[in-house]
């Protein structure tokens, strides 16, 4: 067993654990934040994607023990003060979910790509879902969703930036 | 139309309210069984076989049983006495012509842990109880299990031959049954028709890939012998029903629970050994359980889809006009039949004329035992591979008669009808305007002007082979009625429940019987309640998915919820307004004629302000201080609606691709879906459907594929071979719709939940062969992945020089075989 | 699946990291990224007794200028090498190819040393450093030595790497100017290359390696040759198969692989030779 700390969703962790345990799995039964899912075994479906130390990261390849010192983000997370995340309304407005299991991941994949400044045409978002697998929406409700949160999220600060760029650079 | 004295204001139906659903979903509140912990809950975890076929020489689990944390080991010899009957398959179709009576049904039995003999690789052969979801993964490594193997088979067409090794040796050959029917003179018009088109299709091995995997978690209440089990399940109803038989267990005693599921598209539609195992070692142990699935254990132990090859046949005239329609099918159904495996074939029986008027029309399905894992219900279930067959079809015919294949279907197409009518195979569609959705897609595709660059360019665009490709197609939901299943031999009925509860807050209940697993039925059925009862959706909360809840229902499958589901709740409010337009007229002293529903509230005809809206009643039915004497309190009602007739959901898809002609690989220029799916409640839901169903038919078209090889191993064993495609490789869709209320039920659904998957394959196929015309390509069938598309051309230029004449058929003569690489069919 | 059960040891530095695989012997792996070895163990097709956890290793994350070549430490990610500004400048078939790998997950933690070390013959990165002449900088309980890209991988999951060696850095030439193409076919973006290419055109050399030919990154000599004795692009590009031995699997047959390295192989020199 090893001892880690780390940040999830604000809130300092400590724990002792295995260290085959996936952070993944740390996240759902030991912290008991279930939001995260488990589609694949081969890295493939990013259903258990999270936000770790400001990158999305597929948490099914991350051992627990790697997290250690690190801040992480899930699902749970995204919504503060009771107002829902830009991404989860437009997620809910252009009706980007259906049976919603890979929906966390999906919509934390997506704050990934727009924190990372990549451009939101269609063509450049979809490549930037590549590792993200739904099988309900056929993605192209997803795709609107991440450009209208994208667009929000993006807008200048409303004050004292005269030429605020919008969109982002890399 | 069914007719209804008070049509209901239609203030939320046709709306695109957002999901009532999604607040949940988009926090990570949702709870899915993987999400379910108990103190005190043991895990499962299964030893599977690595081989196809073998008998079992021994197992040891002694070492396994010495891991920690392991509780217990058990085999399929111990667990022999736990099981009542085998796995249920509820609908034994048996050898059959024209619905004479079925001889053996020849069900094999198939026990939830092999007892002796292994038949599919992955098939469960021992069981491991543990402490955690580490420890019973470690034992499962540790037991030692002997296999003698057996000979192997995995092709259908090898294992209906003589003397290939037989599965079960108690059915003498690997032939599950033969089923068919004719209906008009179908050899006289085959013989006497001047063009007779004939083609082979090979419709893939596919594995579903709910996003979800399956999951069991089982309570036990020891002393009072009660089981709640919560399963990743379609059919909570269903599964009660059989697991108590199957452990012989008092149903009364027996709560299912479908909580937030993942996704099923057919694959949850099942009774699965783990349910019945995680049941019979909860019984044993007296201790809570759980078993999750992984992602490749998942396309080892849930059904995969298709597997069909179809020898599929027209008769026309020279000019083309389509006189008879015959197809003669087999259906690989590996192993074992799951819950209605032999049934697949059969619900695409009555549509190999797709939408097309014809004479005389043949069906025959042979169902074959193979050593690969069961198939059964995919999205679509039997109408994908029907549909893929006509579409494909008739494009061969246009070419063969010399005309483009829109007008080809144009000519052929049943004339608009918005009253039932009988059609070549001797059903019955509701309604439908095949001209109308075509007319519609075509201009939103540009199909002309993708007609005129082909020409202008050799069907070339900056390097690529220019193809578009048509799929009008036809399917049927709503599996319905009763009496109609009950001839097929369907072990179920087809009718749907649903009940009302007016609260006296003026807030309403609403139970169904479906379980949805994505389909968004809390917001629709808050829709039809809202403007059947006169309130707000917001008002109205829906409860699905548990036995204990829910007593009566029959489950998601097959596009059914909303068109019997949705009915059944209609007339569920049909009986509350008639006991509440009692209370009401009671209340306001007048007689119940005199009273006029509208606006959602019951008004006295003639002085609308005098009025009672069904939440006043409501209260007053519960205080019970002023009812007419022969009301009961309480405004509650419960009906189940068994349905006439199946709905025929139809539309238009065309889709234009551009195939590269050095790599094969294709790419998605435009798709473009002009559905009729009826009346249309949430629009919003319905043009999700439909692209999730384009997206998933897509990747049958282009991408999916599970590939065995001859030993029986599955090649294609978990996500990262096995091809489900992201937003990356899928175009955006072009949606439209046209409307004609379906006749068989009161609120006018079709059904839309498979229909993108129904119609889109043929739609992709026909593209790819529309563009591989301008180098010689004569055929190709699914899934046209790059090396496919490559193989074909090699192959049309190995031959003479590409030749544009029309390709195809022939008289009576191309019989082109599945794909001969892969090592499947 | 969960991963049979290890012992787990962090580094500190390269030279810990070599003694903690000295101390633990054969059955001990170090972890980078985890992006190629724990999808391996969560399968349990390996199995390592000891993991000796190099990603907290600070001083190994870096793209620096080497002088005649542009330095990447080993535990640089596939993301920072890809928007790294001087291998965009210096090295651009490097920063491109980086991008290329996994998805964006899986570039935010998967390593440029971590898939050099894994010696997966469909990995892109090999092929681009063999393409390169690269040199990989390697550090054993003997000292440091540098290996050739042409030297450094041996067959499937198999490299010059000894049980106690650590890939530390990677040192590709400076190519400001030169033409490059990285020709990946991949029937999903996820998807690993069934066939890759790399071409890099400078001086009027033409370099070509090729991804998922053999049981290694191969170099495409012939291909090379002919082009430098003047063939045009298809032709030379005929003979990018010469001395390759494709996989034949359920992703793609070995004839269709060796006539997408044929078609990419002439991309790719055309894609150098304009760029």
């Amino acid at each position: 067993m090893r001892r880690i700390a780390l940040t999830v969703n604000g809130i300092r962790r400590e724990a002792e654990v295995e260290p085959r345990l996936l952070l993944v799995y740390f996240l759902r039964e030991s912290l008991g934040l279930t939001g995260t899912n488990v589609g694949c075994d081969t890295s493939s479906c990013g259903a258990c994607t999270v936000m770790m130390d400001g990158k999305s990261v597929k948490s099914c390849t991350v051992l627990a023990v790697q997290a250690d010192g690190a801040e992480v983000t899930t699902i749970e997370g995204l919504a503060t003060d009771g107002q829902l995340h830009p991404l989860q309304e437009a997620f809910r407005k252009n009706h980007g979910l259906q049976c919603g299991f890979c929906t966390p991941g999906m919509i934390m994949a997506g704050l990934g790509l727009i924190e990372s400044g990549a451009s939101m045409e269609d063509e450049d978002v979809r490549l930037g879902l590549e590792g993200n697998l739904c099988r309900c929406t056929g993605y192209q409700n997803i795709v609107k969703a991440i450009q209208e949160a994208a667009g929000e999220m993006r807008q200048p600060a409303p004050a004292a930036q005269p030429a605020a760029v919008q969109g982002g650079s890399e | 139309m069914t007719q209804v004295a008070e049509p209901e204001a239609k203030r939320w139906v046709g709306g695109g309210i957002l999901r009532k659903e999604d607040p949940e979903l988009i926090t990570g509140q949702g709870r899915f069984v993987d999400d379910i912990a108990l103190p005190g809950m043991l895990w499962l975890a299964f030893v599977r076989s690595p081989v196809a076929s073998a008998t079992i020489a021994s197992i040891d689990t002694s070492a396994a049983k010495e891991l920690p944390g392991v509780q217990a080991v058990l085999t399929g010899q111990e667990l022999a006495d736990d099981w009542a009957l085998p796995l249920p398959c509820a609908w034994p179709i048996g050898n059959r012509t024209n619905f004479e009576d079925p001889d053996d049904p020849r069900t094999p039995d198939h026990w939830p842990v092999v007892k002796d003999r292994v038949r599919y690789m992955g098939e469960i052969v021992a069981v491991v109880v543990a402490d955690s979801r580490e420890h019973a993964a470690d034992a499962i490594e540790a037991v030692d299990v002997d296999y003698d193997e057996l000979p192997v088979v995995t092709d259908m067409m090898e294992a209906l031959e003589e003397g290939s090794p037989v599965l079960h040796d108690d059915l003498g050959s690997n032939e599950a049954y033969t089923w068919g029917f004719t209906n008009g003179d179908v050899d006289r018009v085959f013989a006497e028709a001047p063009v007779v088109v004939k083609e082979r299709y090979y419709n893939q091995r596919l594995i579903p890939n709910a996003i979800e995997p399956r999951g069991v978690v089982v309570q036990p209440i020891p002393a009072q012998g009660e089981f709640t089990i919560w399963s990743a399940t379609q059919i909570p109803h269903i599964l009660k029903v059989l697991l108590a038989l199957t452990l012989d267990i008092n149903e009364a005693k027996i709560r299912v629970v479908a909580p937030d599921v993942g996704g099923g598209f057919g694959s949850k539609l099942n009774v699965y050994a783990e349910e019945a195992i995680c049941l019979a070692v909860a019984k044993r142990l007296g201790q809570p359980v759980k078993w999750t699935e992984e992602r490749s254990e998942n396309y080892l132990a849930t059904i995969h889809g298709r597997d069909v090859i179809q020898d599929m046949e027209v008769a026309a005239t020279e000019e083309g006009k389509t006189l008879g329609f015959r197809v003669k099918l087999y259906a690989d159904f590996g192993a074992y039949m799951q819950l209605v495996t032999p049934g697949i074939p059969i619900l695409g029986a009555w549509l190999y004329h797709g939408v097309y008027d014809a004479q005389a029309y043949g069906f025959e399905a042979t169902g074959v035992f193979t050593n690969k894992v069961p198939t059964d219900a995919y999205r679509g279930a039997g109408r994908p591979e029907a549909t893929y067959a006509v579409e494909r079809i008739m494009d061969t015919l246009a070419r063969r008669v010399g005309k483009d294949p829109a007008e080809i279907r144009e000519m052929n197409f049943i004339p608009p009808f918005d009253e039932a009518r009988e059609v070549a195979s001797g059903l019955s569609f509701d309604s439908g305007n095949y001209h109308a959705t075509l007319e519609k897609a075509k201009q939103l595709a540009g199909y002309d002007e993708v007609r005129r660059e082909q020409q202008a360019n050799d069907g070339r665009r900056d390097g690529k082979l220019l193809g578009v490709g048509l799929s009008t197609y036809i399917e049927m939901c709503g599996l319905a009625p009763s009496q109609t299943l009950a001839a097929l031999k369907y072990g179920a009925g087809g009718w749907e429940a649903a009940t009302i509860r007016c609260h006296p807050t003026g807030k309403v209940t609403v139970i169904t019987g479906t379980s949805p697993h994505g389909q968004g039925h809390v917001t629709t059925w808050s829709q039809l309640a809202a403007d059947a009862l006169g309130v707000e959706p917001d008002d109205v909360e829906v409860l699905h998915g548990d036995t204990a809840v829910s007593a009566l229902g029959m489950d998601s499958y097959g596009s059914r919820s909303a068109s019997v589901g949705g009915a059944a709740l209609y007339k569920a409010a049909e009986k509350i307004r008639a006991k509440a337009r009692a209370i009401a007229a009671h209340e306001l002293e007048v007689a119940e004629e005199d009273l006029e529903w509208k606006d959602g509230k019951f008004q006295v005809t003639g002085a609308p302000d005098r009025a009672k809206t069904i939440p006043e009643v409501a209260f007053t039915a519960w205080t019970a201080h002023a009812l007419p004497a022969e009301i009961e309190p309480g405004l509650e009602a419960t009906a189940v609606w068994d349905p006439p007739n199946f709905t025929f959901p139809s539309g238009a898809h065309i889709c234009v691709v551009e195939v590269d002609p050095e790599t094969g690989s294709t790419r998605i220029d435009k798709y473009v879906a002009v559905d009729d799916c009826g009346t249309v409640i949430n629009p919003m839901i319905v043009d999700g459907q439909v692209m999730g169903g384009i997206a998933q038919g897509i990747a049958e078209a282009l991408y999916e594929e599970a590939l065995y090889d001859e030993n029986g191993t599955l090649l294609t064993g978990n996500m990262s071979t096995y091809r489900v495609p992201s937003a990356a490789e899928l175009p955006g869709y072009v949606l439209d719709r046209k409307v004609t209320p379906s006749t068989t039920n009161p609120i006018g659904v079709k059904g839309i939940g498979e229909a993108g998957t129904i119609a889109s394959p043929p739609a992709v196929l026909n593209a790819v062969a529309d563009a591989l015309r301008y180098v010689g390509v004569e055929f190709i069938d699914k899934p046209a992945s790059a090396e496919r598309v490559w193989r074909a051309i090699q192959q049309a230029q190995g031959q003479a020089p590409p030749d544009r004449a029309p390709s195809g058929g022939g008289t009576g003569a191309a019989s082109m075989t599945p794909e001969e690489e892969g090592g499947v069919a | 699946m969960i991963p049979a059960a290890f012992d787990y040891e962090v580094a500190e530095s390269a030279d810990h990291a070599v003694s903690l695989l000295g101390e633990h012997g054969e059955d001990a792996k170090l972890l980078a990224g985890g992006h190629s070895l724990l999808p391996l163990m969560r399968l349990r097709l390996a199995a390592p007794s000891v993991l000796v956890d190099i990603g907290r290793i600070s001083d190994l994350n870096y793209v620096r200028d080497g002088g005649d070549h542009v330095a990447v430490g080993a535990l640089t990610t596939m993301e920072e090498a890809h928007f790294s500004e001087l291998l965009q400048h210096e090295c651009p078939i490097l920063a491109h190819t980086a991008g290329e790998v996994g998805d964006p997950q899986v570039r935010h933690r998967g390593t440029v040393g971590g898939t050099v070390a894994h010696a997966d013959p469909a990995s892109d990165i090999p092929t681009v450093l063999l393409a390169l002449d690269a040199d990989l900088v390697v550090q054993g309980p003997g000292g440091t030595r540098t290996v050739p890209a042409r030297e450094f991988w041996k067959g499937i999951f198999e490299s010059a790497l000894g049980p106690q060696d650590m890939l530390t850095e990677i040192r590709v030439p400076k190519l400001a100017g030169a033409g490059w193409s990285y020709q990946k076919f991949h029937p999903r973006a996820q998807d690993w290359a069934i066939v890759g290419v790399a071409a890099v055109a400078s001086n009027g050399d033409v370099r070509v390696a090729l991804t998922n030919m053999g049981e290694t990154p191969l170099r495409a000599s012939a291909v090379e040759q002919a082009l430098a004795s003047g063939s045009d692009p298809a032709a030379a590009a005929e003979r990018a198969v010469e001395g390759a031995n494709p996989p034949n699997d359920a992703l793609a047959s070995s004839e269709y692989r060796e006539h997408l390295a044929k078609v990419l192989t002439r991309r790719a020199i055309e894609g150098a030779r304009s760029s």
